[in-house]
């Protein structure tokens, strides 16, 4: 299993996604943004969180024209599975991978936390092991999480099967941190191929450091 | 040629950013703002002397970096 993180400027949770994946026995290699290609053998390429290009302009605006991206377009054009976790999500709805957009948190802050998440939809390689309904617990960190798609964008998606995870309290009722369209907190592209979430499963490996409940969200991009 | 783009959230789409000004304006006594919206403003100075051209290239940048087309509109003037 090849997994290829790429790092921008500005990118901060390379090495974590890096440690997370090696840990589960991948074989795990940066790649610069510059880069014109990724890794012939890739199976899996992550976009990591990070302030790619100090935000500037926008979240995310700016890291799509990266010399990368045309190759990471084509990868997932090709069917090949893409994660994008927070500032990776904000590449994604940009480059138009996924759908939606990203606008500052609803309180205009930034919030950085361990949430509650609820399953809504496993049917999928990344959710693969666990459960519809299943609350799990692992950080958010972000400034601009605030999810946005219109009415009937939100239609397809949940006919399509394409929002996987909520944000929630503990039991798994609705609980909204930052104004996102109906507490959304992860989706898919209609293929099932290219993920993109605002939490960060690469943080929450290790029971000890507060939560492994990350660990069959990465796992599942690893099988199938 | 200077040409000022002004970038703003569509109607409809709830401007966090407004809101929280709009809160603090209301704080502070100004009881007469009834609705804030806060956008961009990108100045540019254009090498180019015909005012349709610029503009039309102008238009490409906002559809392709300036504005996310999602959930902003842009206007183009031409100071």
């Amino acid at each position: 299993m090849k997994v290829s993180v790429v790092v921008f400027p500005g990118t901060n949770c390379e090495m974590d996604t890096k440690y997370a994946y090696e840990k589960l026995e991948a074989d795990v290699e940066l790649v610069f943004h510059k880069d014109a290609t990724l890794p012939a053998n890739t199976d899996l390429v992550v976009l990591p969180g990070g302030f790619s290009y100090g935000d500037y302009l926008r979240s995310a605006a700016i890291a799509k024209f990266s010399p990368i991206m045309k190759d990471v377009i084509r990868f997932a054009n090709e069917g090949g599975k893409v994660l994008g976790i927070c500032n990776g999500f904000q590449m994604l709805l940009e480059m138009g991978l996924l759908e939606g957009a990203m606008k500052r948190n609803s309180n205009v802050h930034f919030i950085s936390k361990y949430h509650h998440l609820r399953v809504i939809n496993n049917e999928n390689k990344f959710l693969q092991k666990l459960n519809i309904g299943d609350v799990i617990n692992i950080p958010i960190a972000h400034g601009e999480g605030n999810y946005f798609i219109d009415e009937q964008g939100l239609e397809k998606l949940y006919s399509n099967n394409q929002v996987l995870l909520k944000y929630a309290d503990e039991n798994g009722i609705d609980k909204n941190p930052n104004g996102s369209v109906d507490s959304i907190a992860c989706i898919c592209n209609e293929n099932g191929n290219v993920f993109g979430l605002m939490p960060h499963p690469e943080r929450a490996i290790e029971t000890l450091l507060g939560s492994s409940d990350g660990v069959k969200m990465l796992q599942g991009l690893m099988e199938g | 040629m200077k040409i000022i783009v002004n970038i703003q959230l569509k109607e409809g789409v709830l401007d966090p950013q407004g809101k929280a000004v709009h809160h603090a304006l209301s704080a502070l006594s100004f009881n007469e703002v009834d609705d804030v919206r806060i956008g961009k403003q990108i100045v540019m100075q254009v090498n180019e002397t015909d005012k349709d051209k610029a503009v039309a290239r102008v238009s490409e940048m906002c559809e392709e970096l300036l504005a996310n087309t999602v959930i902003e509109n842009y206007e183009i003037e031409i100071a």
